[in-house]
């Protein structure tokens, strides 16, 4: 589902640390307990505000990796955060911070990148479902309506990641999985070396589940003995092989760092995906 | 709402008593950008005055041929940052403005990218403003401005137009692209001159 | 500079629109483009937040923040479209 999902509403909130538990060699996975949490879609972000003694803040925005049911029953929202070098924000939260800690949310944020299983959509905002079916806001008869009449729950998803971009995509396949949606999924991740792969666990358990989903991954820097290619950066031809094909006429979300996303995304334009199936996100690093 | 967060400091931050009030003491040299760096190759750079009756221009070149002054001055960011001592070398606007003949009292600096910022003129002559070329010595790197900015040193930094490529002159203190969108039309760091 | 993109502007606008701003559709000045808030360039840096079009580059919004006070600006948006919800 894209297009005009429904998230719920946002706001501060005070956040509680529960556990600080190290991802990757660079990245922590922090659990919080988070006070009026009103749920999230999968995909959302939010941003984390952090006070000072004397009243400095500073606040950075991540993306949520779990995706409760947006029902509100859930307080638990988990988050992967990569350290910055020199970063301000991101070392306190994979470093200083510890169970018990506390700082401010606010969220759940962003309502562009999220995917919902089609029966949440539709719900969400009755009338609007075929529109939203076709991928977006120029569907209902936009010159740029993209990939024709293809239903939201068999029009397949191409997730594509650049290391810790991962993040919202994990919670995109929970909820995949958790709505035993027949949508096929697959996630091209790129990685460094095997150990900066995020949630490998779980991406592990997903593959396994009901629900159509695969990963694909490529590393760039150091593979795992026996991999059957050398490592290094992903090739618009990797991509085009990695992918699914433009005949399936796949939404697409990529994310990763603004450098690796507009190289994704341009390649993907070129070898025929339609713009307006293609959604992104790009972190900075400040 | 707010409460401090236990082992959060935020960056040091190192005070003095030569900074305005409000600013904090920076040793490297932050970049604030309202866009993509224009890349202006020298060949087709040019410089000019534009006044009611006339356009003065100098290409790099000419420019470069115009008298040069080295300049040591302190910088103030809006941002609440300051760099002591800076070094930069450059074309006085005493010397650009030597010839040009306006009956108006403001200026727009005009930048390669499409930036704007207002000045009155009689704050950028008398020693007060410089189209400088160098930065410690090094030609100016295009993300701090280069290949020449504006530096009007005595207000808040986002008046030093960076990659600048006219100065028009204006018979009202129009606002430029800070200040129509929230910056002082003035900036006067000593005065905390910030926002509207 | 490395920019980012419009879904950043998600939170910073939450605080002044009971929209979804991320989601909303602007048309630009510049070139008549019409497009998501989320598919914008963004620009961040502590003096500010600059969103230009994805297409012709134009300034489309500006956001100034300093401690309660805020600066909104859409000198480069004609008309936004926004869905009831």
């Amino acid at each position: 589902m894209i297009g005009r999902p429904s998230v719920p509403r946002s706001g501060w909130h005070p956040a509680t640390v529960v556990a600080n538990t190290p991802e990757t060699t660079t990245a922590a996975r922090l659990e919080l307990d988070v006070d009026g949490w009103p749920g999230n879609a999968a995909g959302q972000h939010l941003d984390v505000r952090l006070t000072a003694p004397d009243g400095y803040t500073a606040t950075r925005s991540y993306s949520i990796a779990s995706a409760g049911p947006a029902t509100g029953d859930t307080t638990r929202v988990v988050l992967a955060v990569d350290r910055v070098p020199d970063g301000e924000v991101s070392p306190f939260l994979v470093d200083v911070a510890r169970a018990g800690d506390r700082f401010e949310v606010h969220g759940p944020l962003g309502a562009f990148f999220v995917w919902q299983p089609a029966a949440a959509g539709v719900a969400a905002s009755a009338g609007d479902g075929e529109a939203d079916a076709a991928g977006g806001p120029d569907a209902a008869g936009g010159p740029d309506a993209a990939g024709g009449p293809v239903a939201a729950a068999t029009r397949p998803v191409q997730l594509i990641a650049g290391g810790s971009g991962v993040v919202p995509f994990v919670a995109m396949a929970q909820a995949h999985a958790d709505a035993a949606d027949a949508t096929p999924f697959r996630l091209l991740y790129s990685v460094r070396t095997p150990a900066d792969v995020f949630f490998a666990p779980e991406f592990e358990r997903l593959a396994a589940a009901s629900a159509p989903f695969r990963l694909d991954l490529v590393y760039t820097r150091e593979a795992p003995a026996g991999w059957p290619t050398p490592p290094a950066r992903i090739t618009r031809e990797a991509l085009a092989e990695a992918v699914l094909p433009t005949s399936d006429a796949p939404l697409v979300y990529v994310c990763g760092s603004t450098g690796f996303v507009e190289r994704v995304a341009s390649w993907l334009i070129e070898l025929g995906h339609d713009a307006r199936a293609i959604r992104t996100e790009r972190f900075g690093g400040t | 709402m707010s409460f401090i967060t236990r082992g959060f400091g935020g960056r040091s931050r190192e005070r003095d008593d030569r900074l305005p009030p409000g600013q904090t003491l920076v040793h490297d040299f932050p970049v604030l950008s309202a866009g993509p760096t224009p890349e202006v190759d020298t060949a087709e750079w040019e410089l000019r005055i534009v006044t009611e009756g006339a356009t003065h221009r100098w290409n790099w070149d000419e420019f470069n041929a115009l008298p040069h002054e080295d300049v040591n001055t302190d910088i103030h960011c809006v941002t609440h940052w300051s760099k002591l001592g800076t070094s930069w070398r450059g074309v006085s606007l005493d010397t650009l403005f030597e010839n040009v003949e306006s009956q108006f009292d403001f200026v727009m600096a005009h930048s390669y990218g499409g930036y704007t910022t207002n000045v009155p003129l009689d704050e950028l002559l008398d020693g007060q403003a410089w189209v400088v070329t160098e930065f410690d010595g090094e030609p100016l790197d295009p993300e701090h401005g280069g290949p020449a900015r504006l530096i009007v040193p005595h207000l808040y930094f986002w008046k030093s137009a960076k990659w600048v490529r006219s100065l028009v002159m204006m018979p009202r203190d129009d606002p430029g692209f800070w200040e129509q969108n929230g910056y002082h039309i003035h900036g006067d760091p000593w005065q905390e001159e910030r926002y509207w | 500079m490395q920019h980012l993109d419009g879904n950043a502007l998600a939170g910073a606008l939450a605080e002044f629109f009971s929209f979804d701003v991320t989601t909303a559709i602007a048309r630009c000045n510049g070139c008549g483009a019409v497009d998501e808030f989320a598919r914008a360039i963004v620009f961040t840096s502590p003096a500010g937040t600059v969103v230009r079009c994805n297409s012709c580059d134009h300034v489309l919004a500006t956001l100034v923040e300093s401690g309660d006070r805020a600066w909104l600006g859409f000198s480069g948006v004609s008309a936004i479209e926004v869905r009831r919800g």
